[in-house]
């Protein structure tokens, strides 16, 4: 009794396969818990998969994605051996580094540790498991009542993940970097759950990567809950680089107490069909967010942003700055919702999407939307869609630089504006590298992964490079 | 002869602008072109640079014995065709000295050179900078972004001396100049001179004259050549303003 054979994901299916696997999935469980993945198996029963007659989906079409079988993963596979799969050539426990595997969490040794300050990070089964007050406090919480589809059905079947709880007043001295890889022989269809905990006036830099490592198709569905304490501050960073069969759901939500800061940086750099749900609600005043985003989209790639933010609270400040570069049959969307509530006076909110389309085959649909219910409020949102400047592009070629460079240059510089705001210095520098070769058509998907692999037919081995991150 | 422009006619959308220009350009020669608005002046340095939007409907322009308007933009420049932007382009995020390590090196690349190490490139750079008496900072920041008029100009010259063409066309470079700015640009472009290169300067003040002293000087009015001389023509141009050219014309 371990996970399904391969099939075409549906309602009835995953209903089913929840009813059949229940005993296993919710073995760990608090009974809230128990009791939240009913209610969600239920609420999924209800709507089912979205479709393009949803508004939240009317520009992503999952057909294809739908149209291929996947092994829903349920268990890890049998005879999984973490020793040999996921090498890690570090000392472990002061290192920031954190892998899954297929959605699992997967270490050398621990799974979860606690580090000499108070941090508490490793796989969220495991701290179930270990600190199940602590995780009962927040999972679950976040999410917004009467969630999507994808979220209800996280909630049922997710059983792991990535947990980080960083303590009051404690600052990571490093950046934690969770390394999510997709590795199987068979397409799988996988849903991971991610718990991160930040206590008052801490600290944390977060680099969240998605990675797939060969050409199988996938499909993940990954829920990430962040809670910011009081006059936290988090900058964090979310690198997808998927191969062209994968798809990918991920749902992030960020719960801000009193003058939190988050700058939170999406950089998109390939994936079959990605899309990124990413709602914020501020619960206090003076909180600030600046969310950042980056794809660069060819081929039929399709990328969809979906940015909500909840003004709940007076005197925040939101901000949004989403740029693209779609080519060839590249697809993408944006859609911004600000929402200003009575109460929040004296808000702050920007948005702004810009899009250069390459090619009269790509196209992109932006909505930026803002929804206010209160009159002492600064808000402003934009969006362009263009080419790259004639102009310069002349003037570029009058100095002597080919068509070629001249059109990279100025792609790279229409990029630089979202690179220029990564904080960390080395890894600004191996995006902007990334970017580069993304540009120029010569990025690897495993490439943007920091584990450097063996030759692909040797046993899969990860050494993971510290300097490069 | 570095140079041959004959009868040279070119329009835009349809519009006729150039009718029947010639012009010959020798190395080592300074040639000013003169004339009021709208009579095509920034027309002929496109066309000569090879802006795609204009369309050459007759005549023919020989460069280094060969047929110039057979080449793309890139091709001419690196052949030596330099064109100082009467509106320098922004560009924001490409930084002036990625800018110029590329430009240098494509060009380099073009004449079988190999690519100059970073070393070498920022010595050169500075080397140049100092030349054309480019003293703040620019070199760091994007390539014209928040740059002063002067600036830009300054800018212009800085990038001349860093490609060291063999035919520079330097359209209206003095407009909007103050005095100082205007003797940093032609100094810059004096201390560029050689008996090889040649350059081309469009202005429609003789001041710029005063600086930069030209071989020849011609005027341009509606299309064509009316008028060339020497030195002189430019202080007559001063004195009796663009209504004697007009009259001439109609007369």
């Amino acid at each position: 009794m371990q996970s399904a054979v391969r099939n075409k994901l549906s309602k009835e299916l995953l209903t089913g396969l929840y009813g059949q696997y229940r005993n296993a999935i919710t073995f760990n469980d608090f009974p809230a818990l128990k009791a939240a993945r009913d209610n969600a198996i239920r609420s999924f029963e209800e709507n089912g998969f979205p479709t393009t007659r949803l508004e939240a989906w009317k520009n992503t079409d999952l057909k294809e994605s739908f149209s291929k079988e996947y092994k829903v993963v349920v268990n890890p596979e049998p005879g999984l051996d973490v020793q040999k799969v996921f090498l890690c050539n570090i000392p472990h426990l002061d290192t920031a580094i954190m892998g899954q595997l297929n959605g699992w969490y997967v270490s050398k040794d621990v799974p979860l540790m606690k580090l000499g300050n108070g941090i508490i990070m490793g796989s969220l089964a495991e701290a179930m498991k270990q600190y199940p007050e602590l995780v009962e406090a927040h999972l679950g919480k976040y999410t917004a009542p009467g969630s999507d589809a994808f979220t209800s059905l996280n909630t049922a079947f997710s059983q792991d993940g990535v947990f980080i709880y960083v303590p009051d007043e404690v600052k990571s001295p490093k950046p934690v970097q969770i390394i999510n890889v997709i590795h199987s022989d068979d397409s799988l269809f996988l849903q991971s759950r991610n718990l991160i905990v930040m206590g008052k006036n801490s600290r944390l830099s977060l680099v969240h990567c998605d990675d797939s490592y060969n050409q199988q198709p996938s499909f993940s569905n990954v829920v990430t809950e962040i809670r910011m304490g009081e006059a936290a501050f988090m900058d964090h960073y979310k690198l997808q680089n998927l191969n062209n069969s994968s798809t990918l759901v991920s749902s992030s939500f960020f719960e801000m107490e009193a003058c939190a800061r988050l700058e939170s940086h999406y950089i998109s750099l390939n994936g079959g069909l990605l899309r990124n749900n990413i709602r914020l609600r501020f619960n206090g005043p003076h909180a600030i967010a600046n969310i950042y985003g980056l794809y660069l989209m060819d081929r039929k790639q399709h990328i969809d942003n979906q940015v909500f933010i909840d003004h709940a609270s007076p005197d925040c400040v939101s901000s949004e700055l989403f740029k693209g570069i779609l080519d060839e049959h590249a697809s993408g969307v944006f859609n911004g919702h600000v929402l200003v509530q009575r109460n929040a006076q004296r808000t702050n909110a920007y948005q702004s999407n810009r899009n250069i389309l390459l090619t009269d085959t790509a196209k992109v649909n932006s909505k930026p939307f803002l929804e206010i219910y209160n009159d002492d409020v600064k808000c402003s949102h934009g969006s362009t869609t263009g080419q790259l400047d004639q102009d310069a592009m002349y003037y570029l070629r009058q100095r002597g630089i080919g068509e070629d460079s001249a059109r990279m240059l100025l792609m790279y510089a229409y990029a630089d504006e979202v690179i220029s705001k990564i904080a960390i210095d080395p890894l600004k520098y191996r995006i902007e590298d990334m970017i580069k070769k993304r540009l120029q058509g010569e990025l690897q998907i495993c490439e943007a992964c920091v584990l450097h692999c063996n030759t692909p037919e040797n046993p899969v081995e990860f050494v993971i490079d510290m300097s490069k991150i | 002869m570095l140079l041959s422009i004959k009868n040279l006619h070119a329009s835009i959308n349809g519009k006729e602008i150039l009718k029947g220009i010639d012009l010959d350009v020798n190395h080592g020669e300074v040639h000013a072109i003169m004339g009021p608005n709208g009579t095509g002046k920034s027309t002929l340095a496109s066309v000569i640079a090879g802006r795609e939007v204009f369309d050459v409907t007759a005549g023919e322009v020989i460069y280094k014995n060969r047929n110039l308007l057979k080449l793309s933009v890139e091709e001419r420049a690196r052949e030596g065709i330099f064109l100082g932007f009467q509106y320098p382009v922004e560009i924001p995020g490409v930084s002036i000295t990625n800018f110029m390590r590329t430009a240098v090196n494509e060009v380099r690349k073009f004449k079988g050179l190999d690519a100059l190490s970073g070393g070498a490139f920022l010595k050169l750079m500075d080397e140049k900078k100092k030349l054309v008496e480019l003293t703040s900072n620019l070199a760091n920041r994007s390539v014209n972004e928040g740059f002063s008029g002067g600036e830009k100009k300054k800018n212009e010259i800085f990038q001349m001396a860093m490609l060291e063409p063999m035919l520079a066309i330097l359209d209206e470079t003095d407009s909007g100049l103050d005095i100082d700015a205007l003797r940093v640009v032609a100094n810059g472009v004096n201390k560029l001179r050689t008996k090889e290169n040649a350059f081309v300067v469009i202005t429609h003040y003789q001041r710029l004259l005063d600086y930069i002293v030209p071989d020849f000087v011609h005027v341009l009015f509606e299309g064509r050549i009316v008028k060339s001389g020497n030195r002189e023509l430019a202080l007559e141009l001063e004195e009796k303003g663009y209504d004697w050219i007009r009259k001439e014309q109609e007369g």
